[in-house]
């Protein structure tokens, strides 16, 4: 354990001597997020949410708001979907991109991980979701506690939404 | 053993006896000492039972606060510049304050009045003068913003304003100097004769509540001081009391005291109305601003007014009359049944009250006491109903309740006295603290009185609450009047200066009290509607930045290619849509003022970069965990580089 102290000590000492030669070569950034990583091993999260909340499976959880129970139609409503791609560009796409992490998470193949009530009670509860439903409460976490906003959609908006995400 | 028993039973007796006596006087003492604060607590999470509408005076502006409380909910911007929100350094609000004197950025805001239907409270507008250049505003009661401002000609020092009639037909406003009509270059000790004092009848558009001023009518040159509506079975007339009818242009506090009596003058607007209708009335060239903010486009216009009709009373026979009333009138004020019309001259001890019916009879009877430029007075005697022998001093305003009382402030003598319509009786008086002016009741100037607490409005605070320097922001006093006599319950400061204010039930306007702004009916020229708009746009040395803000960034937060000498318009859209998540905007070096955006509203800050390099700019209001990170570069490059315009987020 001393000797790692001396080896930290050392590494900070170089990090710093190299730092002051090359002025204008600063612009990379400095490495001492990774340094102090490595040696504050404790905060390890724990084992239970190995798996990140956007990437865990649970096709059980409807979710807590307005929508209790939702089948959808083997067919995609294009006209549907379409309508829902103009809501989603207006109100959502500032923070969920298609196809990339970028405020919050992507909505591609949500439904493989997610029940269609779950998504649409995000949409339309999100301030008790993020409260009280657990995967919920993750995925904030995961993003770093930037809330998802309450777009005002109503449910049949959030709902052609819903068909939107299933075209991508 | 009978003796120890019934010694016990004594002492018992004696002991309960006591032990209630000490219970119940405790607790009358908890009642009483506790009782004003219980009236006026509003436990946290609960909200008040009135709205409170309080002019700001000098501040220009609009204050809402909440009965019994005495809390502050929100200022509402209407005369001044007000960087808080951005009104009047916004792009989209400059053109509210502009009048025929150009951008004039501050007024003096005396008299708000609700909107009325069949005389009673509506809810739908609060209007508001402006006294200084003088202005008519109306403010919407559900977004409470400023919707509209219309200059009004030929008046000065807008006094008499801004009073509706019953049906909201009008808004009028008087003037209280008389200047020349026109305005011209003549010597002032010719006042007497010359000038004119115009009464402006400003109709409001049922639908959406747009202004326009129909008429003026050019009257002697009198001070109009105050003015209130006829109601019930005066509904028709308006009524405004006058000053220095000596026709003083110099040393007014002594040269406008000679005249035992001035006048309330009565004017039959609806005969006017119709003359005009017909064709009456003289079209006069004039110059003045009416200025509309349009609630889907949040933009305001202003556009310049060229003309006015204008109607010389004394060729409209039976539209005019003046009531003598001692003492240089102030408040004029007409109870809830439209029969009592209360003059109360300001040097005075008494209070007069002319009578409706009996001003009726006297012009159907003749019985005139001379005329003054050609508009019969009449005889004092025969229009007097009563009058309340106060013996306070310095009567000013009047408001009702709805048991037939009325209450009246009294400046010098610094007091409001209850008395009786009717009987003139004087029932009850109380101090205020210190020097009130007006003085407010829920509906006290309508035909349906909300008579549970009157809210006095003073002119010196003195030791009323921790000193601030010598400045002190002006006292008010809240009284539970809901019994015979007047119970203190409250002290509050306010801001500016209030005159007059105007409350309601607060269900009144809660529930129509507008939340957001819906995106998708979001009609601004420079809107951002979904953020594959955002883009930046050069035209010349103009620029057009469409940004849109979620929690928390900016879209887009990184811009290029801006040069010293640009003209930066940030167009900025905000597309929450849940109630009270505002975005406020500011960068470095912002000649004018944050601006704060509401969920799906569009603002513009226009910013003139002077230097070069790197500027930060920032959300101003705290809107998420993540709101320290809601910030962006614009990098402003020399003049004349050639650097092209770019923007990214997140690249």
């Amino acid at each position: 354990m001393k000797k790692l102290n001396e080896i930290t000590v050392f590494l900070f000492a170089l990090l710093m001597i190299s730092c002051g030669g090359k002025e204008e070569k600063k612009k990379e950034g400095f490495s001492v997020t990774r340094q102090k990583t490595d040696t504050e091993q404790p905060v390890t999260p724990p084992e239970t949410s190995a798996t990140k909340a956007s990437e865990r499976v649970d096709l059980d959880n409807k979710g807590i708001g307005p929508v209790t129970s939702l089948t959808l139609n083997p067919e995609i409503d294009q006209a549907m979907a379409v309508t829902g791609k103009e809501v989603y560009d207006q109100m959502c796409l500032a923070c969920h991109r298609i196809g990339k992490k970028f405020i919050g998470p992507a909505p591609n193949g949500i439904l493989e991980r997610r029940t269609p009530e779950w998504v649409m009670n995000m949409i339309l509860n999100p301030d008790q979701m993020v409260k009280e439903d657990p995967l919920a409460k993750d995925l904030l976490l995961e993003f770093n506690g930037s809330p998802m906003a309450n777009q005002g959609l109503t449910e049949e908006q959030a709902r052609a939404v819903l068909e939107y995400f299933r075209t991508l | 053993m009978k003796n120890l028993s019934y010694l016990i039973c004594v002492l018992f007796g004696l002991g309960i006896t006591l032990s209630s006596c000490n219970n119940q006087s405790q607790k009358s003492n908890g009642a009483l000492s506790s009782s004003a604060a219980e009236k006026v607590y509003v436990a946290p999470g609960e909200q008040d039972e009135f709205y409170a509408f309080l002019s700001g005076g000098y501040s220009g502006n609009l204050t809402v606060y909440g009965l019994p409380s005495g809390r502050m909910f929100k200022e509402i911007p209407v005369f001044s510049q007000f960087p808080t929100s951005g009104y009047g350094y916004s792009e989209e609000t400059k053109p509210m304050l502009n009048t025929s004197f150009g951008f004039v950025p501050w007024d003096d805001l005396h008299h708000p009045d609700i909107s009325q239907t069949n005389g009673e409270l509506d809810g739908r507008w609060i209007f508001v003068n402006g006294n200084n250049t003088p202005r008519i505003a109306r403010v919407s009661l559900s977004t409470f913003e400023t919707e509209e401002i219309i200059e009004v000609p030929n008046s000065a020092g807008n006094h008499s304003s801004s009073f509706i009639t019953e049906n909201t037909e009008y808004v009028v406003a008087g003037t209280r100097f008389s200047v020349p009509v026109p305005q011209r270059d003549m010597p002032i000790n010719e006042y007497k004769g010359n000038f004119k004092g115009a009464l402006s009848f400003i109709s409001v558009a049922p639908d959406n509540g747009r202004l326009n001023l129909e008429f003026q009518i050019l009257m002697p040159g009198f001070n109009y001081d105050l003015s209130h509506p006829g109601r019930g079975k005066s509904h028709g007339w308006f009524f405004f009391s006058t000053y220095n009818t000596e026709e003083a242009n110099s040393l007014l506090e002594v040269m406008a005291s000679q005249n035992d009596k001035d006048f309330i003058a009565a004017v039959n607007w609806k005969k006017i109305e119709e003359y005009v209708k017909n064709g009456g009335g003289t079209k006069m060239p004039a110059n003045y601003a009416h200025n509309v903010y349009d609630e889907e486009t949040h933009t305001g216009t202003s556009t310049m007014i060229k003309e006015v009709v204008t109607v010389d009373p004394t060729k409209v026979p039976g539209a005019l009359y003046f009531l003598p009333t001692p003492k240089s009138p102030h408040g004029c004020d007409v109870d809830p049944t439209g029969e009592y019309i209360i003059g109360s001259g300001k040097l005075s001890a008494d209070i007069t009250v002319h009578s409706f019916d009996k001003m009726l009879a006297a012009i159907e009877a003749e019985k005139f006491d001379g005329e003054a430029y050609g508009i019969p007075i009449l005889k004092f005697e025969e229009v007097l109903a009563g009058t309340v022998k106060s013996g306070g001093l310095g009567p000013l305003h009047t408001e009702f309740d709805d048991k037939g009382n009325a209450y009246t402030t009294f400046f010098i003598s610094s007091e409001v006295v209850k008395w009786k319509v009717g009987t003139w009786e004087v029932v009850d008086r109380k101090p205020t603290y210190y020097s009130v002016g007006h003085l407010m009741i829920p509906g006290g100037n309508s035909r349906k009185p909300f008579g549970k607490y009157v809210v006095a409005m003073n002119k010196i605070t003195k030791d009323r609450y921790l000193p601030t320097g010598p400045e002190m922001e002006h006292s008010a006093q809240i009284y539970d009047i809901s019994g015979e006599k007047m119970e203190l319950i409250y002290d509050f400061p306010t801001h500016g200066e209030p005159h007059y204010a105007a409350g309601c039930p607060a269900e009144l306007l809660a529930s129509n009290s507008k939340k957001i702004y819906r995106l998708d009916e979001n009609k601004h020229k420079y809107a951002t509607m979904g953020v594959d708009d955002a883009r930046v746009e050069r035209n010349g040395n103009e620029v057009h930045i469409y940004m849109s803000t979620i929690r928390s960034h900016f879209t887009p937060d990184n811009i290029e290619g801006i040069k010293v000498g640009d003209k930066v318009y940030f167009h900025i859209t905000n597309h929450e849509q849940d109630f009270d998540v505002p975005h406020g905007f500011s960068i470095i070096g912002q000649g004018t003022s944050e601006i704060l955006v509401m969920p799906g509203q569009t603002k513009t800050s226009l910013w003139e970069p002077k230097k070069v390099g790197v500027w930060p700019f920032y959300c101003t209001d705290f809107c998420s965990a993540l709101h320290q990170e809601m910030q962006g570069y614009v990098r402003v490059s020399p003049a004349n580089s050639n650097i092209d315009l770019s923007w990214s987020l997140g690249e």
